[in-house]
């Protein structure tokens, strides 16, 4: 597995974690509380840092584990882990080219619910909701085009 | 799911000849990862034109030795 994809790894793994917790925090009042007065503010924001913190986090742990791989084994150099080339740009590209297509998708549905004058809550929510599934089904197309080329 | 590519190649017999050269020293020669070398020999991934003209350098073959495109069928 080239590190491009064990990073698409981490990132995937990151998103479906934060966002389970969120939901769960924050979805878990919905039906007891009135959606104008549940405080999703805070939980949204530090979900999108904990996204951040925990992918570079994830990166680093596991740049450290290929280079020790790397130095056990002696297959390759240690300085030679992180090596990427075209097949990972074309890949990423093709990821990204996908995760917009679906998150220009979600955004109409975004601001019909706007025009439609719901409340923040669920505005703010389906932004969020929308970019989370946009870099899940980009992360996806990713890792199949890993493991079945294209 | 058929191979996503037509191109075919011979890298692997080619790898055999070159004193069983392996696809790690391939990849290093070339540049790339030794995954994508797996991927293009097993026809999963089409290379560039400067990455198959750097595979075929690595055999010292011309590239129609290392990739082949079947004649289209009339």
């Amino acid at each position: 597995m080239s590190f491009e994809e064990k990073l698409t790894w981490v990132s995937t793994s990151v998103t479906v974690i934060v966002v389970l917790v969120y939901a769960w925090l924050v979805g878990g009042q919905i039906s007891e509380t009135p959606v104008g007065e549940i405080a999703y503010q805070g939980p949204m924001i530090a979900a999108a840092a904990a996204m951040v913190v925990l992918t570079i986090i994830g990166a680093i742990v596991t740049a450290i584990g290929a280079a020790v791989s790397a130095q056990i084994t002696g297959e390759r150099s240690v300085y030679d882990i992180d090596r990427s080339d075209e097949r990972d740009a074309h890949i990423s590209r093709r990821g990204d080219i996908v995760g917009y297509y679906v998150s220009s998708v979600l955004m109409f549905g975004v601001l019909v619910i706007t025009m439609l004058q719901f409340e923040y809550f669920w505005i703010a929510n389906g932004i969020f909701t929308a970019f989370a599934i946009a870099g899940l089904v980009s992360s996806a197309v990713k890792l199949v085009s890993y493991r079945r080329g294209f | 799911m058929g191979k996503p590519t037509r191109v075919t190649n011979s890298i692997r017999a080619l790898r055999f000849a070159a004193d069983e050269m392996t696809q790690a020293d391939l990849a290093d020669r070339v540049g790339v990862t030794r995954q994508t070398i797996i991927a293009i020999e097993q026809g999963r991934y089409s290379p560039s034109l400067e990455v198959a003209f750097k595979i075929a350098r690595a055999f010292g073959a011309p590239l129609d030795e290392v990739f082949h495109y079947p004649e289209e069928e009339s």
